[in-house]
């Protein structure tokens, strides 16, 4: 197959803007020559212009001067296929081909603020803004077309950017506006295109970012090389509460193309020459440096009645005084417990961001979901304005939530500041990864539910307890691990605990009683948002309860669920699965077990039942993850194949964190330090996947990027009951945790 | 001494410290960004490259262990404007999401192809097991080489 030519859309991080450093140089200075080997190369589309005004069409839509259209996002490219969706809704409401669009993401010279990209939120926010204003700017063309020709607007076509008249009038969005910015107002109001006629949105579009990857071409900040760069490593403490007693720095510095060792407090970084030669200096460091620290009182063993004897009296967010005495007097009643451990993000790839200050002005290419609070904080970490700093966007590898890319972005701007007028490339190595990025906390949950004599659940009370689910910086340094070991340290204040905690703790099904208790526990690990939040380990719970439930109630689980249902959604999937995978007809075999979940992410953004089947070996005792096949109904489907991939991977990373992952500390720290003390699924293990898709056009598109996290911890759970006749409630679910 | 490296069907000589991982190399001296750090530890696959046809990893072996191998890395696949079948068949499947693994993926399963051009699906996952995916990419992969194998292409 020939390559094929990069369309404007290839051009989407490629322009010049990520390489001008701070300044908002007039566009002749923002073209970098591809001989300086940047690797970009670059895109004379439209003039960088800051970011006005959000309610200016503007601010989400350019029509580039020729011929082509300029999508700006507040969100980030996590690997989630984010641009090519928005790509496509955009080209969509403006009707021209996709072809025509590139887009910018990220960058706070440019685009609004969008907070950060999480939650699955980006295509109910971002992608609503840029189809109001994509709609909106197709209409404010159509109107100047008919005040030039003098004809009713409603007679007007549009082909491609091209707008047509009845008597063969004809002028290009590009004629019309003649190199001006789009400077009106969006209508929030604005009808959007009639889903029958959509001809991009729907489609399973190729996103081109891969096109690049398989290239080898320059796609990650880790691959950004800009003039003079100078590598950095940095030393962390080996445990949360270490401090540098003392260390060589004069052995390091002797080490060859080493240019500086930095020591301020306990923060502790390298500079060299090479990136070889900043790792060799980094490991010398960590052997010339001594360091003292207490050690962690709360072990693992002991974590989860810690967990219950220390946390702060509940937060009430449902409350129900007579919910206990209802589950009590209930025809059928239950309890249990369920543990999830502390699960890694583990990118593949160790965050890495650059930075470089120019005249007390700080540029920082970084792969942080969230360009403005990075830059909030940054100026909190810097007493300096926020005007001084510029973030800039780029794909960094997969991070699934807050991992180390916000931290080692203020690492990369401490350490250049040391070099004023040097980039400054810092990664992180895999063990300061595995040892410092924020976990996805251990939760405890209890349940506890009665059902009337059909089966149906009348009382429901949930109670959690979990550490916070953000610690994400949203202006206090003390956010960043290592403003917190400077010489004049930053506080960290955890402030308030997040309601990730409870995010899907309470059931969508049919129950009039429930109550919902959050204890709040200050854990001895750092924690903050991973992939869904408290949402995995409260769906694993409330799913595998559903499941020993309906045999409480002798009631097939799928049956079960539905008939304590409302929402027909929630049906039309379950529904479908059963049909996708001859649920009815299934034939219960001695080696094989079955296992069912279903979950609308937040109770608010996509429906998700998946169905697990895994092969039980009872003579090794162990069993397999065999298949998981999901059905996922999320509204109007922008990318079906966009939202397959996603899914199939939330599904995958699921089963790896469900049949594997715990992440392991003892007094002195952390001992997930690689892949081989905090091991993940591979080739050989993973499951097949099937996704299947319910696309309504006409519903609003909801966030999916989460769905699959909950469900297909509990469909596992269940199959293995189903496989074994043994119920684990405490993850990971491991064969030796199985009553062979 | 200078280190000599064939890298992409050209030979370079370079004044590099002989014990340099070939990673660093490749991307500092080369300018090829296709083989990524991923751990350091030659546990996750992502910094492979093709050394005389086999998928090894070079974020610890001396760039100086190359020496007379022919080292190809995933730039050096296309054929003037044409994609490599396998580029081709990752790129059809869209096998990515963030995309970090793709180079230790595709290099896995290629040089699985060079030695047993018409794998089976558990063949597949075992030369891919060495790579690590945190997105959960891994079935696009196997699905994206057994395709390949489909082409009958000579590798
Ligand atoms: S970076 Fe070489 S194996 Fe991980
Ligand atoms: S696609 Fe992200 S690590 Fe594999």
């Amino acid at each position: 197959m020939a390559i094929p030519k990069p369309s404007r859309r290839d051009f989407l991080k490629t322009s010049g803007h990520l390489l001008i450093g701070f300044n908002l140089l007039p566009l002749a200075y923002c073209q970098p020559k591809d001989e300086e080997g940047l690797g970009y190369s670059t895109y004379e589309g439209i003039p960088e212009r800051p970011h006005l005004d959000k309610n200016l069409i503007d601010s989400w839509i350019r029509l580039d001067a020729d011929g082509h259209v300029t999508v700006l996002t507040g969100k980030q490219e996590l690997g989630q296929g984010i641009r090519t969706a928005l790509l496509q809704i955009a080209a969509e409401e403006l009707d021209v081909d996709i072809d025509r669009c590139h887009i910018i993401n990220g960058d706070t010279g440019q685009t609004a603020n969008e907070g950060y990209t999480a939650g699955s939120n980006s295509v109910e926010g971002s992608g609503k803004a840029i189809r109001e204003a994509a709609a909106t700017a197709r209409n404010y063309m159509l109107s100047l077309a008919s005040v030039n020709w003098d004809i009713d607007i409603e007679s007007l076509e549009v082909k491609n950017g091209e707008i047509l008249g009845p008597s063969g009038q004809k002028a290009s969005y590009w004629e019309l506006l003649d190199g001006k910015y789009l400077e009106s107002k969006v209508d929030n109001k604005i009808a959007f295109k009639d889903a029958k006629n959509h001809q991009v949105i729907g489609n399973s579009i190729l996103r081109e970012d891969i096109l690049n990857m398989v290239l080898g071409k320059t796609h990650f900040v880790h691959d950004l090389r800009l003039p003079g760069m100078l590598h950095a490593r940095i030393v962390h403490p080996p445990s949360y509460s270490a401090r540098l007693v003392s260390v060589d720095v004069e052995s390091a510095i002797s080490l060859q193309g080493v240019l500086k060792v930095i020591q301020d407090g306990s923060f502790l970084a390298v500079v060299a020459k090479r990136e070889y030669q900043a790792i060799r200096a980094w490991e010398k460091l960590k052997e010339l440096s001594t360091w003292e620290s207490e050690k962690i009182t709360v072990l693992p063993d002991q974590l989860f009645e810690d967990l219950k004897r220390k946390s702060q009296s509940p937060q009430t967010i449902e409350q129900n005084n007579s919910i206990l005495s209802k589950i009590n007097q209930s025809n059928k009643k239950h309890r249990a417990s369920f543990f999830r451990p502390y699960h890694m993000h583990g990118s593949t790839g160790p965050s890495c961001a650059l930075a470089k200050w120019e005249a007390g002005k700080l540029t920082v290419w970084s792969p942080t979901q969230g360009v403005y609070p990075l830059r909030n904080t940054l100026a909190d970490l810097f007493d300096i304005n926020e005007e001084s700093i510029r973030c800039i966007g780029l794909p960094g590898s997969g991070c699934y939530g807050h991992n180390g890319a916000d931290d080692v972005s203020a690492e990369a701007a401490l350490i250049a500041k040391a070099f004023p007028n040097v980039p400054i490339r810092l990664q992180w190595m895999r063990e300061n990864e595995h040892m410092w990025e924020p976990y996805g906390s251990a939760m405890r949950i209890e349940l506890s539910a009665g059902m009337d004599a059909q089966g149906l659940i009348t009382a429901w009370d949930t109670q959690i307890w979990s550490d916070t689910h953000s610690t994400r910086p949203r202006g206090d340094a003390g956010n960043y691990v290592s403003a917190r070991h400077l010489e004049n340290p930053f506080t960290f204040d955890k402030g308030g605990f997040s309601g990730g905690s409870y995010r899907n703790a309470t059931p969508l099904y049919n129950i009039s009683d429930k109550r919902l208790l959050l204890h709040n526990y200050d854990g001895p690990l750092r924690t903050s948002a991973l992939r869904g939040l408290g949402a995995y380990g409260n769906i694993f719970a409330l799913e595998s309860f559903i499941d020993e439930l309906s045999h409480l109630a002798d009631q097939d689980p799928l049956n079960f669920r539905k008939n304590n249902l409302d929402d027909p959604r929630a049906i039309a999937v379950l529904d479908k699965l059963a049909k996708e995978t001859g649920y009815h007809d299934r034939i219960k075999k001695s080696d094989t077990g079955y296992g069912l979940a279903f979950a609308k992410y937040k109770n608010s953004a996509a429906y998700l039942a998946v169905l697990a089947e895994v092969t039980v070996f009872k003579d090794k005792k162990s069993f397999h993850l065999k298949r998981l096949t999901a059905v996922i109904d999320a509204g109007l489907c922008i990318n079906p194949d966009g939202l397959i991939n996603q899914t199939e991977g939330g599904m995958i990373q699921s089963a790896s964190w469900t049949l594997l992952e715990e992440v392991h500390y003892d007094e002195n720290g952390i001992l997930s330090k690689d892949w081989n003390s905090y091991p993940i699924l591979r080739a050989m293990k993973t499951p097949e996947v099937k996704v299947h898709v319910i696309n309504r056009p006409e519903e609003k598109p909801l966030g999916a990027g989460e769905a699959a996290q909950g469900p297909v911890a509990a469909a596992i759970a269940n199959a293995v009951f189903d496989g074994t006749g043994t119920r684990v409630r405490d993850l990971p679910i491991k064969a030796e945790k199985i009553d062979w | 001494m200078p280190i000599k490296l064939k890298v992409n069907g050209t030979a370079r000589s370079l004044e590099v410290e002989s014990d340099e991982p070939l990673l660093y190399v490749l991307r500092d001296e080369f300018g090829l960004n296709g083989a990524k750090f991923g751990c350091g530890l030659q546990q996750c696959g992502t910094c492979m490259v093709l050394a005389d046809g086999e998928a090894v990893p070079t974020c610890v072996q001396p760039c100086k262990n190359f020496e007379e191998m022919e080292i190809q890395t995933i730039e050096g696949l296309a054929n003037g404007d044409n994609l490599h079948p396998i580029q081709e068949s990752f790129y059809k499947e869209q096998a990515a999401q963030c995309g970090y693994c793709l180079n230790g993926m595709l290099i896995a399963g290629l040089a699985l192809l060079k030695k047993n051009s018409n794998p089976d699906e558990e063949e597949v996952r075992s030369a891919l097991d060495k790579v690590i995916c945190r997105c959960g990419t891994h079935n696009r992969f196997i699905r994206a080489i057994l395709k390949t194998a489909e082409t009958n292409s000579k590798f």
